[in-house]
């Protein structure tokens, strides 16, 4: 029984499995947000984590992951995680209510009344000071700070991670060539969080949890946050092991493990499998179809969504507004795409071009 | 007790210090928060909503306390390390060999984690309330530089210990710069960047040497990471703290509804 269930969690977690999971959990959790915010369902969904936890706990494998000292932030990360995103959808649900029966949200009500800074708020700061410095004290005491042998260059460790907070870029490393999964995505993640305020002109849901107002940016923030972030970071820093190779939580990080990668160029599936002809010389008439898909894509793609299914939007946003936030969008839409099409089609580049290292 | 606390209160020197008396009354809490420097970051009365935990979730104020954490721990680190290639590792390896009951470089790593943890979700609950909204834009980008100069300070932290964990770190983190379009000798558009058959871009003179200051994670590597830690970012984000909690203020307090 004990084996089945480890057996049954490692085969979940498996990258294209867990990808699913934590899409569709989240997706299951937007819809039907109501019942399954409910503290209850949220109580016993934890209780649940915990019992997991304690089932594991006895696993060396297990143990050996979980209470490594740079992977315990990870872990409160996870569970930090959970319990606001559940304290933040059940207060918006709440609101939402109030809202349909036109009463003051949660924080309206008590935004009318204003309470001296002194004692009010500095007691909260105060006592929030003292918890957290007990907390680092009993951290610090209890769990030693590593310190691995000293540096060398000529021998590399297997695997080499990057600092955790980095490791969803560096999964998606899997999928992308180092110029857009370490430089030009970041750029786009910095670049879109500060459009934000730019680009999301709906004046409503401004000082108070709701998601009815908001229901899209509230969705593609969590999207992007959640999804493509925060689970990639511990997808990186829990399940990816020697040579970067997938391995279940249960499971010994045996450096010899050998996942066969045979991925495949787009220009390769184009002239050689559909045409059956080699492929051509030139590089730009050779990816020629890649290119022109990606371009189809960036730039065909916001004229039909604005006309189509973001109709309402693109009228309330005006064109600069409308097409900057579909770009954004579309790099972020890209990633999942491509991840789908490799565990799919185990398609490798879009556009392949190592003479030029350019490679999407 | 009582009597030693009054007469306490009414030296010159207490009065000195404390323009106020006992903050009990309306006059003397309004006196405590605006004659105080730290305090009067704040304004004297604050919405009830805003002060919610389930609303603020404390997160902002918490990465603000654990800035300072790491700046009285960090000074105190930096008494005993010396950041060379030879020396670094030593130094960090005589913290926990030699400093009986020694934690102030456990609290420095996890304190740094757990920033970088409370720097998320204070975005993360600025997002789900709207906080960004008209008129907190810029406020919002300000805070978007600070969460990532969070990440560079621990990153440039990572590589002191150095250890095997640090320098391996670093370099993969840092190896992305050799791929930065036009600017990387592994990027698309470097070869344009040539004269004559002579590249202008090559490991030598690229971004990731600019960086490191050498072709690999080195001496010198650890002295502008070094630098940067300890000096650099902690002065920027010093800077850009004091603008971001001004403009809190500024834009009418924290947010609530209108």
């Amino acid at each position: 029984m004990g084996q089945l269930i480890k057996d049954l969690a490692d085969w979940l977690v498996e990258p294209t499995r867990y990808s699913i999971l934590t899409t569709a959990l989240l997706a299951a959790v937007l819809i039907w947000r109501k019942k399954l915010t409910h503290p209850i369902v949220f109580g016993t969904s934890m209780l649940g984590i915990l019992a997991f936890f304690i089932f594991a706990w006895g696993d060396v494998n297990f143990k050996a992951i979980v209470t490594k000292p740079d992977n315990v932030p990870i872990l409160i990360l996870l569970i930090s995680i959970l319990f606001f995103t559940w304290l933040a959808l059940r207060r918006a649900v709440l609101n939402d209510e109030r809202i349909e029966r036109g009463e003051p949200t949660l924080e309206g009500e008590l935004s009318k009344q204003k309470v001296f800074t002194w004692p009010d708020l500095v007691y909260i700061e105060l006592i929030c000071m003292v918890l957290f410095t007990a907390l680092l004290m009993v951290w610090s005491i209890s769990i030693e700070a590593p310190i691995e042998e000293p540096a060398s260059q000529a021998r590399t460790p297997n695997p080499s991670k990057a600092p955790w907070y980095f490791l969803g870029l560096q999964e998606l490393l899997v999928y992308f060539d180092p110029w857009i999964a370490g430089v030009l995505l970041p750029s786009f993640i910095i670049i879109g969080l500060c459009a934000i305020p730019y680009i999301d002109t709906n004046p409503k849901g401004n000082g108070y949890y709701t998601f009815k107002e908001r229901p899209f940016a509230v969705s593609f923030f969590m999207m992007g946050f959640l999804l493509l972030w925060v689970s990639l970071v511990i997808m990186g820093t829990f399940l990816r092991g020697p040579n970067w190779s997938f391995f279940g939580v249960f499971e010994y990080w045996d450096p010899h493990k050998l996942e066969p990668m045979v991925s495949v160029d787009l220009s390769v599936y184009f002239w050689v499998k559909m045409l059956g002809m080699p492929r051509p010389e030139s590089p730009l008439i050779r990816e020629a179809p890649g290119i022109l898909l990606l371009l189809g894509y960036f730039v065909a793609m916001p004229p039909i969504l604005g006309r189509t299914l973001f109709k309402k939007m693109a009228a309330e946003m005006g064109p600069v507004r409308f097409n900057v936030m579909m770009h954004l969008f579309l790099w972020t839409a890209l990633v999942p795409i491509k991840m789908v099409l490799r565990w799919t089609l185990s398609l490798k580049y879009f556009i392949g071009i190592p003479e030029w290292f350019f490679n999407v | 007790m009582d009597k030693l606390f009054r007469y306490i209160a009414s030296t010159q020197i207490w009065r000195s210090i404390f323009r106020h008396g006992y903050p009990d009354t309306p006059r003397n809490r309004t006196l405590a928060v605006l004659s105080n420097v730290v305090l009067h970051l704040h304004p004297v009365k604050v919405r009830r909503s805003g002060i919610r935990l389930s609303y603020t979730w404390c997160m902002g104020g918490l990465t603000f306390f654990l800035f300072l954490v790491e700046t009285i721990t960090g000074l105190l680190l930096m008494f005993y390390y010396r950041p060379t290639a030879e020396l670094a590792y030593q130094d960090i390896f005589a913290l926990r060999e030699h400093v009986p009951i020694g934690v102030m470089r456990e609290v420095h790593r996890w304190a740094a984690h757990l920033m970088v943890i409370s720097v998320w979700l204070h975005m993360y609950r600025v997002f789900l309330t709207g906080s960004y909204k008209p008129p907190r834009e810029f406020n919002w980008n300000v805070g978007v530089i600070l969460l990532v100069i969070t990440l560079l300070l621990s990153f440039t932290g990572y590589l002191l210990p150095w250890d095997q964990l640090a320098v391996w770190a670093i370099t993969v983190g840092t190896n992305m710069a050799r791929a930065t379009p036009f600017l990387g000798h592994e990027g698309p558009g470097a070869a344009l960047i040539s004269f004559g058959g002579l590249n202008f871009i090559h490991a030598g003179d690229d971004v990731r040497f600019g960086l490191l200051g050498g072709r690999f994670v080195g001496e010198a590597a650890l002295m502008r990471f070094y630098v940067l830690h300890c000096v650099g970012f902690p002065l920027v984000a010093a800077g850009l703290m004091a603008l971001h909690f001004w403009r809190v203020r500024k834009d009418g307090g924290i947010s609530g509804p209108l």
